[in-house]
């Protein structure tokens, strides 16, 4: 078999997978740094368990802020009768004090982009 | 097996009736479950009002220009301040007599009001035609009879604006936020694109306070109160004052009442 021009064909094909597979050998061997959450200090509880709030706070967040806004309802009382305000800046922020710390942790490693903090101000720190 | 229809029909019942017996079972296991409120201390009213007294505001301006109430409301509720007058953003402010009351204006008037500022902010009307408009039904009414918007929804449509004959309604043409002096973190901001108006303070009216503008108002002009209360401090002014409402004939019934 001939391949016209092969000399200039399988050296192009060779280069041309080479700089298609770059990022696989720019990152071979290394791991994605998983996200480290800081958790608030002296609190071991949120409003619900850690698996939930890992999996659905956004949905909770979702439910609270039409509970607030629509129906007035602005006090959760947690099952051991503890009151939260649900509030994301007068609630949430409260304990966990670091958006940076916190939040985008998790949220730069999946690469979402919530648009809570269009309005909602983010502790000063983070400025 | 041979199974006759008696038996059959009295397992059936049965299976019926242990199904029913399930959430009846869920209520007596009395297991506690997340509940959500509002605090006690919350005020609670059929249909929140204001009445605003001009002759004691107009007293207190003689001595000084006074702008207690917007500041307290603009700087707590995180409202821009942006000074062209396309663009700007206003919860409360002042317009003349004529502006305010167009349809009670007429060639004599201005003897009297001549220069004289009236406060005007949302009316949060009975009959809100911001809310009629509304395709997202972010703008809504609340039982008690606040006209509230819910921010998260808005999607910028101004279908509000054009429906408000009181331009209490103010669109954010960009991010407001590098307006705002001294952001107030209790509170969030606006974004570019959502249209905002006075909410009459509900995030206060949820933990039992009063109004921004009515606690700053040193003269004692601006009044909050339910009209479903008939012992209430507005339901006695408005028995005892002739009040006028701006633009009464529209038909939207505002809610702000003023004494002149």
């Amino acid at each position: 078999m001939k391949i016209y021009d092969g000399r200039k064909i399988i050296p192009g094909i060779l280069i041309a997978a080479l700089i298609f597979s770059f990022p696989f050998w720019l990152n071979f061997g290394k791991a994605a740094v998983p996200p480290k959450p800081r958790l608030p200090k002296g609190v071991k509880n949120c409003v619900k368990g850690t698996m939930y709030m890992r999996t659905s706070h956004m949905q909770l967040l979702n439910d609270w802020r039409n509970l607030v806004v629509r129906k007035n309802v602005r006090i959760f009382v947690a099952p051991t009768g503890k009151e939260y305000a649900m509030s994301l800046q007068n609630g949430c922020l409260k304990c966990h004090e670091s958006k940076a710390d916190f939040c985008d942790q998790c949220h730069t490693y999946l690469d979402v982009k919530p648009f809570c903090w269009d309005c909602h101000l983010a502790p000063k720190e983070n400025k | 097996m041979e199974k006759s229809r008696r038996d059959f029909l009295k397992i059936g019942g049965i299976s019926a009736l242990g199904l029913s017996a399930l959430p009846a079972l869920k209520v007596l296991a009395g297991k506690k479950q997340p509940m959500y409120k509002l605090s006690d201390k919350a005020l609670k009213g059929k249909r929140w009002a204001m009445v605003v007294d001009m002759k004691k505001c107009w007293e207190k301006q003689q001595k000084g220009e006074c702008k207690d109430c917007f500041v307290a409301c603009h700087s707590f509720h995180n409202v821009p301040q942006i000074d062209n007058p396309k663009r700007e953003i206003k919860w409360i402010w002042t317009e003349p007599y004529k502006n305010a009351f167009p349809n009670l204006e007429y060639e004599y008037t201005d003897e009297v009001l001549k220069g004289k500022p009236f406060i005007v902010l949302c009316n949060h009307c009975s009959k809100p035609p911001c809310v009629r408009v509304c395709p997202t039904q972010a703008t809504f009414q609340r039982k008690d009879g606040i006209v509230m918007m819910d921010y998260h929804r808005c999607i910028g449509c101004r279908y509000c604006m054009a429906a408000c004959p009181y331009g209490s309604r103010s669109f954010n043409w960009g991010d407001p936020r590098p307006y705002i002096k001294k952001e107030n973190m209790a509170f969030p901001t606006r974004t570019k694109g959502v249209v905002e108006k006075c909410n009459f303070c509900a995030e206060r009216l949820a933990v039992g306070l009063k109004p921004l503008c009515v606690e700053a108002c040193k003269a004692g002009a601006l009044v909050f109160g339910d009209l479903g209360d008939p012992e209430s401090e507005v339901s006695k002014l408005l028995k005892s004052n002739y009040t006028i409402r701006r633009k009464n004939d529209l038909g939207t019934h505002p809610n702000i009442y003023y004494i002149i």
